[in-house]
């Protein structure tokens, strides 16, 4: 965005405009930009999601709206905009109408601190990562707005759930985001890519990521936390009580995190746009990213098509007792190990620019430390599986008859 | 850092919020607007809404606000320490390790006093 504007504005200037006015239409115009990619992405990851969600499920999916379906999201997208807009009477008409606005802004908003390539971002702030986690949790907040001002008992019951797994998994979410932060030492998203030039971050520390992808699945609500649609008992959650355009937004809202998500880790494990031949041009850049962002998206999608829906008691056990501790672990190991390389000279003190030779010794370390810890996890997790298919394997539980002698 | 960086930032967020209005204002004028009781009453499965439903919650999900808190606060701190560690050296590194250790022995009590539990 930076080369754009700067160009734009030059050009503004040279024709005659006035310099503050030029940097001013400059910066909407970069703004327009980077809010246009995410606006359009959804469009095109509806139609995506559909259509994957389909084939795991033997189906075709969309394919008469345009060709293989692709104009079905337009379709769906005028539908919704002709159906009845209606507030209930019992609801708070302004929280009511604020919530799905504020679902949607947050979301777009995340995409504001998004590197695109090394030179096209909307904008390269310090605190990026803290940021990420700050406009994400508006999120949560609108999802609790809207529960509570639909004035209905499944929306009521449906937001407290959501929002108690919301704010649980922000919990590992953010130890995990602490060792990107941690290994490139600063919270700028450009800096934490850059310093991925010896390594990636996943290799360095393969448990903050699946940490990470763990509860970000969370964080979107999707399988095998969708308590958000938990439709079985909730018949849809918080979002019952709206219609057309209102609903649309909570819908979009959470493909387009699904997506955002998929491609904060590629730029936060994966080295964002780092790849062959990358700094030839941005485009190729950017075709990195959203080659990477996009097989991690693809797979939050299988996933969310495999797997069946955890009780809310499973859910949060297992972020309480496994991956906090945990992730707590993570953090004080890798930070250990770090300062440990360090003080020897075995790490590079700045790992932006680093190369693959100087990365070596930490990322041995650092990997087995990290395989030692998933491994952990990995056990637990399947005695926790194998205790819980015994249990379902035994024999029925045998309930006390009520007595005569009881009863009174 | 300036408050300028935070000029992009503030510009998004008016566009978004000015998009999210647009789209559902036209919601209002393209969509029908036939009020009926039945369809402005909240859906309760078909039947007749009992009572409001902004009523006392189960403590259960307050024990985890709180509980949320007590991370999150932990992590704020986490965060600038994670920034500088590099600079603040085997010192820093300590005065972590100390208040990490301190946040876990709470963690500890918790758990073991069932705070965890989700009855």
């Amino acid at each position: 965005m930076d080369e754009i504007c700067t160009g734009l504005c030059r050009l503004m200037v040279d024709s005659g405009a006035d310099a503050g006015l030029a940097q001013f239409v400059s910066l909407l115009v970069g703004v327009l930009l980077v809010s246009g990619v995410p606006l359009l992405t959804v469009i095109l990851l509806i139609w995506i999601e559909r259509k994957v969600a389909a084939r795991i499920q033997d189906r075709i999916g969309p394919n008469r709206v345009g060709p293989i379906g692709l104009m079905q999201t337009f379709a769906d997208l005028l539908k919704l905009l002709g159906k009845e807009d209606i507030t209930p009477t019992a609801a708070d008409r302004l929280l009511y109408n604020v919530a799905p606005l504020v679902s949607f802004a947050s979301v777009v908003l995340i995409w504001a601190v998004v590197p695109f390539t090394p030179f096209h971002y909307g904008v390269d702030l310090e605190i990026g990562a803290l940021f990420f986690v700050a406009v994400a949790s508006f999120g949560t907040l609108a999802i609790m707005v809207a529960g509570w001002a639909s004035n209905n008992k499944y929306a009521l019951l449906g937001a407290f759930r959501v929002v108690s797994l919301l704010v649980s998994y922000e919990v590992p979410l953010v130890f995990a985001l602490l060792v990107p932060v941690l290994l490139a030492g600063s919270m700028s998203m450009l800096d934490i890519v850059n310093a991925q030039s010896g390594m990636w971050f996943v290799v360095l520390s393969p448990l903050a990521f699946i940490i990470f992808y763990i509860s970000s699945q969370a964080e979107t609500g999707r399988a095998p936390f969708d308590l958000i649609e938990a439709e079985s008992e909730l018949v849809a959650g918080f979002n019952i009580e709206y219609s057309g355009m209102k609903f649309g937004m909570f819908f979009a809202a959470e493909f387009l995190h699904v997506f955002t998500n998929g491609i904060l880790m590629a730029l936060l494990f994966f080295g964002g746009w780092m790849g062959p031949l990358y700094y030839e041009s941005p485009l190729i850049a950017f075709a990195w990213l959203g080659a990477k962002g996009g097989i991690i998206y693809l797979t939050t999608l299988w996933l969310r098509n495999t797997v069946p829906r955890l009780r809310i008691d499973q859910i949060m056990a297992f972020n309480w007792k496994c991956l906090v501790p945990l992730s707590i672990a993570n953090i004080v190991l890798v930070s250990l190990a770090l300062k440990v390389l360090q003080e020897l000279d075995m790490a590079p003190r700045q790992l932006i620019g680093a190369s693959f030779a100087d990365m070596l010794p930490a990322t041995i370390l650092l990997l087995l430390i990290n395989g030692a810890l998933t491994l952990y996890l990995l056990g637990i997790l399947r005695r926790r599986g194998k205790d819980a298919r015994r249990e379902a394997q035994a024999a029925p539980v045998q309930f006390a008859r009520a007595t005569a002698a009881t009863a009174d | 850092m300036t408050i300028l960086e935070f000029g992009p930032v503030s510009a998004l967020l008016v566009i978004s919020v000015a998009l999210a209005l647009i789209i559902a204002n036209i919601s209002r004028v393209m969509g029908p607007q036939r009020p009926t009781y039945r369809k402005s009453v909240p859906y309760e499965s078909g039947m007749k809404p009992i009572g409001p439903a902004t009523r006392r919650l189960p403590i259960k999900f307050y024990l985890v606000a709180v509980l949320f808190i007590i991370f999150d606060i932990e992590v704020i701190f986490f965060l600038p320490w994670a920034v500088s560690m590099r600079d603040l050296g085997v010192y820093g590194l300590t005065v972590m390790a100390v208040f990490t250790l301190i946040l876990i022995v709470g963690f500890i009590y918790e758990w073991k006093k069932g705070g965890l539990e989700w009855e």
